[in-house]
């Protein structure tokens, strides 16, 4: 059996045909887009039809809106500084309990500089009370940021309402659609998102390039200075190979988007209805109706995360853990905390997420192993007795924590 | 992936003693905060020799969790409970062919098990001493915890004395921001400013470690003597002292007196002599209170 990537979130392969696209730009088009001669005659034309592929895939009003980055994190650090830098009255910032570390490490650094921070909570499925939000809009905010897509559950936010909400009020959104871009629709000329994050690596362009989508009039702060690179948005030399790359990669991605949203969603699908149904208490998490197509993120109770990575590892499949251990952090993903999973379930959930390049054949191939790796840990578990958990399982085992 | 060893991968695919001993006669249950971990190590114990006769393990937690119990009660079938009671989590760290800096606590979680084990079958009440932080020095693997204390119980205002006392900080930098943060926070607490520009307040020379090995048994005690001897104003400005008594391959029997023995500041002092002894000699070295001595030598 070969290999079974089920890690999409995590990161992507880059398309064979992004591959092709790109090569002439390390050794034949090498220029420095700004050069006035031959090797860069090609440059500046590649790197706008790049712009343009980008546009298209998000629904970009104009391509100038599309500014390149380094990366998903760049994209976002830049839009948060630049709502703080340009309107320097206004301290506090919204976003979630559920942000990726890109956010809330940020947000947190901002914090003990003196801004305010307000993080929404979430509720068991992970999505946010609009009330609350709504009480926070006020003239003190500089900027919500709030993801399309979470990376762990696959739940979608509705930014588009939220953008909306905030526009009327006269406040900046931001949203971070790493997770989402390219993998369902969007149209942003009919939205009031005034800015957007997209990183290449997750949709089959190469990793350290990113996108900051810019509405038109969007008041902004560069976060490098320097040449006039981006229209002096972003300085620093194209990074033209992987620019270009990352618009063939919204081109493909563009078009594969239906069967994203059929094909690839039906072996998701296939996938978890298996598992939950083979494995006793084992649950899906996140908000199931309002799902990007491609994740799915799965609580198996009273056993670990990493040790059942390790040995779908072992079978040849690759997944991704909420747990702590595999994150050499202190606490299970913050995502499953914020939700309120106990304890026992949110340290062993396991996220699968899929890509236009997996197939049918490879569900059933992981529907085989998992009940017995899931099985063979539970054996090892204080919480579970045979074929089931211990009775009343926090009572039966209560160990002194350290 | 963890970067994890061959004998941590074997204990965890093949885990050796998965599942409670039946008429088990000595149990112990414990859960490490960081990671979520929980352990549960059921021993039966012969009540006239104290032998380990069989153990066995039951564990929620990840691969390196796994393979720590495994190994942990491989090493203690057969021992007596006191020579159990000796092994220590480097111990079950070394056995393993080492763990990861981040996986460090899985091993002190065994150790908790079976002191925590060995208490229950004793009639006693087994109470946890360690509390754990985040990790802060990925190089050493100490955490924000044990910074902490070490901050607060002497006087440190630098990031380079942290690094004197801690080790923390000492190889790659990357962690000096972290560092920092806590030396300002508990600066603050004692009603001081953190001034990164300060200069250090035990300017301790660091040596370079010398070659293991290359020492005669007589020239290692010296050289443990003297760095005893290069401690001890610290301690007696804190009202304390040390003492060597002896010396038994790589362990080190200290007298602890004054101000440092009996208070909970004790088991710190010993953890930083041991970490400055190491980083001297370039070998481990344990150092164990005199006190422990009989029990171990009974
Ligand atoms: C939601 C989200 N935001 C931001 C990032 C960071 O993107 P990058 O790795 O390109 O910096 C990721 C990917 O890890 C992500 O999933």
């Amino acid at each position: 059996m070969t290999d079974i990537y089920l890690d999409n979130n995590a990161t992507t392969k880059v398309d064979p045909l992004v591959v092709n696209e790109m090569i002439p730009y390390f050794t034949e088009q090498f220029g420095n887009p700004s050069s006035i001669h031959k090797f860069a005659d090609g440059v500046a034309r590649g790197l706008k039809k790049a712009r343009k592929q980008v546009q298209e895939l998000i629904g970009a009003e104009h391509d100038s809106e599309i500014i390149f980055t380094s990366c998903g994190t760049e994209s976002d650090s830049t839009a948060i500084l630049s709502a703080l830098k340009a309107q320097p009255n206004r301290k506090e910032i919204i976003t979630t309990v559920v942000e990726h570390p890109a956010i809330l490490s940020l947000c947190e650094h901002l914090e003990k500089d003196g801004y305010t921070i307000h993080r929404l909570g979430v509720n068991k499925m992970g999505q946010i009370d609009l009330e609350e939000y709504t009480k926070l809009l006020t003239d003190d905010v500089a900027i919500v940021s709030i993801m399309w897509a979470n990376n762990e559950t696959g739940t979608l936010f509705p930014v588009e309402k939220l953008a909306e909400m905030a526009n009327a009020k006269g406040i900046m959104f931001h949203t971070d659609a790493v997770q989402a871009v390219g993998k369902i629709p969007m149209n942003l000329q009919d939205t009031k998102i005034d800015m957007l994050s997209i990183s290449g690596h997750k949709l089959h362009a190469p990793k350290g390039i990113g996108v900051l989508y810019l509405r038109r009039g969007t008041r902004f702060r560069p976060l490098l200075r320097g040449g006039h690179q981006e229209r002096g948005r972003r300085a620093g030399t194209e990074n033209s190979a992987s620019i270009v790359g990352l618009g063939k990669a919204c081109e493909l991605a563009l078009e594969h988007i239906e069967f994203e949203n059929t094909e690839v969603k039906a072996m998701r699908d296939r996938l978890e209805r298996g598992i939950v149904e083979q494995v006793p208490h084992s649950f899906i998490t996140g908000d199931i109706e309002n799902r990007l197509p491609n994740t799915t993120d799965i609580a198996f109770e009273y056993i670990e995360g990493e040790a059942i990575l390790m040995l779908l590892n072992k079978a040849g499949i690759a997944a991704s853990s909420g747990s702590a251990c595999t994150s050499g952090s202190l606490e299970p993903s913050h995502v499953m905390r914020a939700m309120d999973i106990p304890y026992t379930a949110a340290h062993g959930t396991i996220r699968f997420s899929f890509s236009r390049y997996n197939s049918m054949s490879e569900v059933d191939e992981v529907l085989k192993v998992v009940p017995d790796i899931v099985a063979a840990l539970r054996k090892l578990s204080p919480y579970w007795d045979g074929d089931k958990p211990v009775e009343d399982p926090e009572q039966a085992f209560a160990p002194t924590y350290a | 992936m963890w970067d994890y060893s061959e004998k941590v991968k074997d204990h965890f695919f093949n885990p050796k003693n998965a599942g409670a001993v039946e008429d088990a006669n000595a149990i112990g249950e414990v859960g490490s905060i960081s990671c979520g971990d929980a352990l549960r190590l059921t021993l039966r114990v012969d009540e006239d020799s104290e032998v380990i006769e069989d153990a066995g393990f039951q564990t929620f937690g990840c691969g390196s969790a796994i393979a720590s119990s495994s190994v942990l009660t491989e090493i203690i079938k057969g021992k007596t409970v006191d020579e159990a009671l000796d092994v220590s989590n480097q111990d079950i760290a070394a056995e393993l062919d080492g763990l990861p800096p981040e996986k460090m606590h899985c091993s002190v979680m065994g150790r908790e098990a079976l002191q925590a084990a060995v208490a229950n079958f004793r009639g006693e009440e087994w109470k946890d001493d360690h509390e754990e932080g985040e990790l802060v020095c990925k190089c050493f693997a100490i955490d924000a915890v044990m910074i902490e204390e070490m901050v607060w119980a002497n006087k440190l205002r630098t990031v380079e004395d942290v690094t004197n006392f801690t080790k923390a900080g000492g190889g790659c930098a990357s962690c000096h921001e972290g560092i920092e943060e806590i030396l300002e926070r508990v600066l603050k607490e004692q009603g001081e400013d953190f001034d990164p520009t300060a200069a250090p307040a035990a300017p301790v020379a660091t040596p370079e470690p010398e070659k293991p090995g290359a020492m005669t048994n007589l020239q290692r005690i010296k050289k443990i003597e003297q760095v005893l001897e290069e401690m001890r104003p610290a301690l007696i400005a804190d009202g304390g002292d040390v003492e060597l008594v002896e010396v038994e391959g790589n362990t080190a029997y200290v007298n602890m007196k004054g101000a440092c023995s009996g208070c909970g500041m004790a088991a710190m002092t010993i953890g930083g002599i041991q970490q400055r002894l190491m980083e001297v000699m370039g070998e481990y070295i344990k150092v164990v209170p005199s006190s422990e001595m009989a029990r171990i030598g009974a």
